[in-house]
């Protein structure tokens, strides 16, 4: 299972101005898996998440110590350009958050403010490419300039997805991509993220154990702002080394 | 022994079980009782809502119906039909006085001691209109404009006459029998400056006082109002000195108007040297209160985009000037502009600051530029409803609906703007 090392987080320490949300979180996160972290809520996992992309550079009085890094570079070196790091590091969110335009300037937006393409023809073939790997083309090919926030809650996550995937990242972090969604809808996506860990590396955080079970292939369990437990998803689930671990998973509490 | 303490057991429970069903109906009557009193409560609530309301409606058709029946005379005035010849000397030797009262003389022969009281019913315009008459010594018959005396003679239905002697306000009569005086659409109302005499006094002066003083107070108002509050929003950091910004421009929001009027006075007028009077001195009084309004009203705006929006886009890369422009400016427009016009509004009813910088004044001819001396409407109300003139009042009141369907018309504006760009997410 084990492949060559996408990222890897070293000694990280956060801090929400004099609270301290993560203590000293070690990871290393594979190329084309999908890396699942789990924990109850308020455990710091979505907090590290938006380490990864430095998403929490927009939170104020957040502070960050530690390394992570992204194949050589430390992504919180003082002469990396977050603009650079968040085109390799794409982000999908909780609650779907098309932007109130057309559909294919959804997915364009991307390509377009990085000046990825260079004629009409390109870009045409580049939303395309998003949204069928996305899975959502069948559904939308007719009326790709009707607005994005008419689409079903499932529909416009799944646009998220092709919007994320369209300026072509490294990385894809997803904060709880199906809390908001239906269990078909759920089903779709969770389908989805195992066809897109052939292309992209995926790092998720999810509420649901089984889920994590089911898409992923290693999981993280945090507990309290540490990372208690860290491994291949089958022997995390069958054969945890911490206690706690056993005890939400099995959901003793949770 | 078994079966009596079975049986007082069994009433036991009985007894029991109907003391718990009492206490339940007890609950649910004090439930009913409860909600009989906040049903009470809430119609006694939309009762008093109904009150208010119809209040304040009341108010509002007192004012309209008092401002209208007032007013809307001054929308017509009153013309006499006059016979009169013009020869080409005539023309060079201005005699358009003599010709009017001989016009007069035709009308009434039986006139000739009382030839004074002949001109007075005309308007001092008339000698003006005199120049449309071809000057060829042929007998013409001209609408001539009728002085406001006799205007409003004739408005009262011939029965108030007012500052007329009895002599003229029996001529009025005589024309009026022999068709000779007629009411038409007052034109020269909306195309005229302020005038000593209320039948030749007009709104454009004033109204194009006005639109030049929002034009430059919205030149600087809006880019610096938009700007300071995208940037307190988007990129400021949040620390103490932005709060004490921020409670200074909503304090801002909140001083007297007369004060900004002094402010106008000390820094235009007499430190930058701005014309008094000008409608630019003006104009960048008033955008120092609008300033506050527009500043509050697009960090609302901005406030209410969804922060799923910015990190949607910051998450694929934009920077922040980027997630400004593509995202949040347009998304703020709506409420933006809708700000904006208000604050339009606010200002074209403001007068005390225009108190203090010169604009309360009587000026007869339409301003032209920036720096010509001009006045604004409200002003000219208030100048208007000074007047000691008997024809006044209805201009005042004339002046006060189109400022009322100028201000009705920039808040539909500012609703259409809404309704259109409004979007939903």
């Amino acid at each position: 299972m084990s492949g060559k090392i996408k990222m890897s987080a070293k000694g990280v320490n956060v801090f929400y101005a004099e609270k301290q949300a993560l203590f000293d979180v070690n990871m290393e996160i594979h190329k084309h898996t999908v890396t699942a972290l789990i924990g109850p809520s308020g455990c710091g996992k979505s907090t590290y998440l938006r380490c990864l992309n430095r998403m929490n550079d927009t939170v104020e009085n957040c502070k960050i110590s530690g390394k992570i890094l992204l194949g050589e570079e430390n992504i919180y070196d003082e002469d990396v350009d977050v603009v650079a790091l968040r085109s390799k590091v794409g982000m999908v969110f909780q609650k779907p958050n098309p932007f109130p335009k057309s559909i294919y300037d959804n997915v364009a937006y991307g390509p377009r403010i990085h000046s990825l393409t260079e004629s009409k023809e390109e870009l045409d073939m580049v939303v395309q490419k998003s949204l069928k790997r996305a899975g959502l083309w069948e559904e939308v090919k007719d009326r790709l300039s009707d607005m994005a926030t008419g689409l079903s809650g499932g529909q416009q996550q799944r646009l998220c997805i092709a919007r994320a995937i369209a300026i072509k990242p490294e990385l894809v972090l997803m904060d709880e991509p199906c809390s908001a969604l239906d269990p078909i809808a759920t089903a779709i996506i969770e389908d989805l993220i195992t066809e897109l860990k052939e292309k992209f590396t995926i790092v998720m955080v999810t509420h649901s154990i089984q889920q994590a079970r089911r898409v992923s292939d290693y999981t993280g369990f945090f507990h309290m702002g540490r990372l208690l437990e860290f491994g291949e998803t089958k022997q995390v689930f069958e054969n945890p080394t911490n206690e706690k671990t056993q005890g939400y998973i099995n959901g003793k509490f949770g | 022994m078994d079966e009596i303490k079975k049986k007082i057991k069994k009433i036991d429970l009985r007894r029991k079980a109907f003391k718990k069903l009492m206490k339940r109906k007890r609950i649910y009557r004090r439930i009913e009782d409860s909600l009989a009193k906040r049903r009470k409560a809430e119609r006694r609530f939309a009762a008093y809502g109904k009150v208010a309301v119809s209040i304040a409606l009341i108010f509002l058709s007192i004012l309209f119906f008092n401002i209208i029946s007032k007013g809307y005379t001054a929308f017509v005035q009153t013309q006499i039909l006059l016979p009169v010849t013009l020869t080409a000397e005539d023309l060079n030797n201005d005699n358009s006085q003599a010709i009017l009262i001989k016009g007069l003389q035709d009308l009434f022969p039986d006139s000739s001691s009382n030839i004074r009281k002949l001109l007075p019913l005309l308007s001092k315009s008339a000698p003006e209109s005199l120049k449309k008459v071809p000057a060829d010594g042929l007998n013409h018959e001209v609408w001539l404009q009728a002085s406001s005396p006799v205007d409003m003679f004739n408005k009262s239905g011939l029965k108030n006459k007012n500052k007329l002697s009895e002599t003229q306000a029996e001529w009025v009569k005589d024309l009026d029998q022999k068709a000779r005086v007629r009411r038409v659409f007052n034109t020269s109302f909306f195309k005229s400056g302020d005038s000593r005499d209320p039948e030749r006094a007009g709104i454009l002066g004033s109204l194009v006082g006005s639109i030049l003083v929002i034009i430059s107070c919205m030149l600087l108002a809006f880019p610096l109002g938009t700007m300071t509050a995208i940037y307190l929003e988007e990129f400021a950091k949040k620390n103490k000195f932005t709060d004490f910004i921020e409670l200074n421009i909503n304090n801002l929001a909140a001083v007297p108007s007369i004060i900004y009027g002094l402010l106008g006075l000390a820094v235009y007028l007499q430190f930058m040297g701005v014309p008094r009077s000008a409608p630019l001195a003006g104009g960048l009084t008033l955008a120092l209160m609008a300033l506050p309004v527009i500043v509050i009203a697009t960090r609302t705006s901005i406030r209410a985009i969804p922060q799923g929006i910015r990190d949607g886009a910051i998450a694929l890369g934009a920077s922040r000037l980027q997630v400004t422009m593509h995202h949040v400016l347009p998304l703020a427009m709506p409420g933006i502009m809708t700000g904006t016009i208000l604050s339009i509004a606010r200002v074209m009813g403001e007068t005390a600051p225009l108190l203090m910088i010169g604009m309360m004044a009587f000026i007869v001819d339409v301003p032209d530029s920036f720096l010509s001396p001009a006045t604004a409407m409200p002003v000219q109300i208030y100048l208007w409803s000074d007047s000691a003139e008997q024809g006044f009042i209805e201009k005042t009141s004339a002046a006060i609906i189109v400022l009322l369907v100028l201000l009705a018309a920039i808040n539909a504006v500012a609703v259409y703007l809404r309704k259109k760009f409004e979007v939903r997410w």
